[in-house]
């Protein structure tokens, strides 16, 4: 099974996207995505560095529906900032964040959770991935940010890789 | 279609060649590389943004199509023009 | 196929279908306003999520009406978004560091330079 399914998610998530893609469940299709999905893993297993071992399920949707909230209010936030740029221009700056998440599938995941957060950009991580720098759009105090940000995305992510 | 849905996709339509005019400004302008990298990536987005309001405005699913499609390329583009910038290579 | 839809569709649909092209819209007024190009980095994410998610749900509800039955496919181009468009970015601004860096520009220095140790 673990040889045959390397991935199981990814083979689970493959099969619905080609359902959703051609948005039928005929019989073709279902077997059509299937061979994908039972492919596709199997000749993608010798790019992938490691394993991912995704555990407590919950937290991860809980760090979804919190990405999705801050998504919705820093799009807010940076739209009311570009448009009063002139007037009051955004404190943008690079920051510094002490990190102590270490695993590799995690800050992947980090680094996307910052990036599709507008107002934040990760910039460059430091080769022992102890450091990561940071730049803020508009950013008033930079220790409430810090600690923001470690409390709600890097503990989760911590709990859920490591 | 109603006349509230039409001129809603009309001026979204309006609006996001406005945003594209705007972008091709930062475009031209530069003043740095990376700058016209990211026009040209927002460019895409927009772009893409634009394919489904059209698939809207149309009933139609073949735009849906074309917007993946923009999406992926607009990666593709991207990406390489951003890996050129960071090295002087594309592929190392 | 253009038969008439209801209002408490066409409202919904029409509200954020405005709303998308208006965060893009600011977007791209964010690229050409903003003085330093690490500050012009941001608002084109304004267009790529909430811009995206809001024309992809117009089309999820617009399709679905359309046809009477879910129409999901519109809620890849937010996932396939949210894939790709951090991978550019963050090459983006590391080719911007790098270059600002070679420049002399005013940009904090590498982070894992042998400083402490």
């Amino acid at each position: 099974m673990k040889r045959l399914f390397p991935a199981p998610w990814l083979s689970l998530a493959l099969w619905l996207l080609w359902l959703v893609l051609n948005v039928s469940v005929s019989a073709g299709h279902l077997l059509m995505g299937a061979a994908l999905g039972f492919l596709a893993p199997l000749l993608m297993r010798p790019l992938r560095p490691r394993p991912i071992r995704i555990r407590r399920p919950w937290v991860v949707l809980r760090l979804f529906l919190l990405v999705g909230r801050d998504v919705l209010v820093s799009n807010l936030a940076v739209a009311w900032g570009v448009l009063n740029a002139a007037r009051r221009p955004p404190r943008s700056r690079f920051i510094k964040v002490p990190l102590d998440l270490r695993d590799a599938n995690g800050l992947a995941a980090l680094s996307m959770i910052t990036t599709v957060v507008p107002g934040t950009v990760w910039s460059e991580l430091a080769l022992d991935r102890s450091i990561l720098l940071l730049h803020v759009f508009d950013l008033p105090d930079e220790a409430s940010f810090i600690a923001h940000f470690k409390a709600t995305y890097e503990r989760p992510l911590m709990e859920i890789f490591e | 279609m109603s006349p509230l849905l039409s001129n809603a996709i009309l001026l979204s339509l309006f609006l996001l060649s406005l945003a594209m005019v705007l972008t091709l400004w930062r475009l031209f302008k530069g003043p740095s590389a990376q700058d016209r990298v990211l026009a040209l990536d927002y460019l895409y987005i927009v772009a893409m943004l634009m394919m489904l309001v059209l698939g809207i405005r149309y009933a139609s699913d073949t735009y849906f199509e074309a917007a993946l499609l923009i999406a992926l390329f607009g990666f593709v583009g991207s990406f390489a023009l951003a890996k050129f910038l960071l090295r002087g290579e594309v592929i190392e | 196929m253009t038969g008439e839809l209801s209002m408490w569709v066409e409202i919904p649909v029409a509200i954020l279908l405005v709303l998308s092209s208006f965060f893009a819209l600011a977007g791209a007024i964010g690229l050409v306003r903003l003085k330093d190009y690490f500050q012009r980095m941001h608002p084109p994410a304004l267009a790529s999520t909430l811009g995206a998610w809001c024309v992809a749900l117009a089309s999820i509800i617009y399709f679905s009406a359309l046809k009477s039955g879910p129409v999901l496919h519109a809620w890849l181009i937010p996932i396939l978004l949210s894939i790709t468009v951090p991978v550019t970015t963050l090459l983006l601004a590391r080719a911007a560091l790098f270059r600002k860096r070679m420049a002399g520009d005013d940009v904090p220095a590498e982070v894992s330079s042998r400083r402490t140790d």
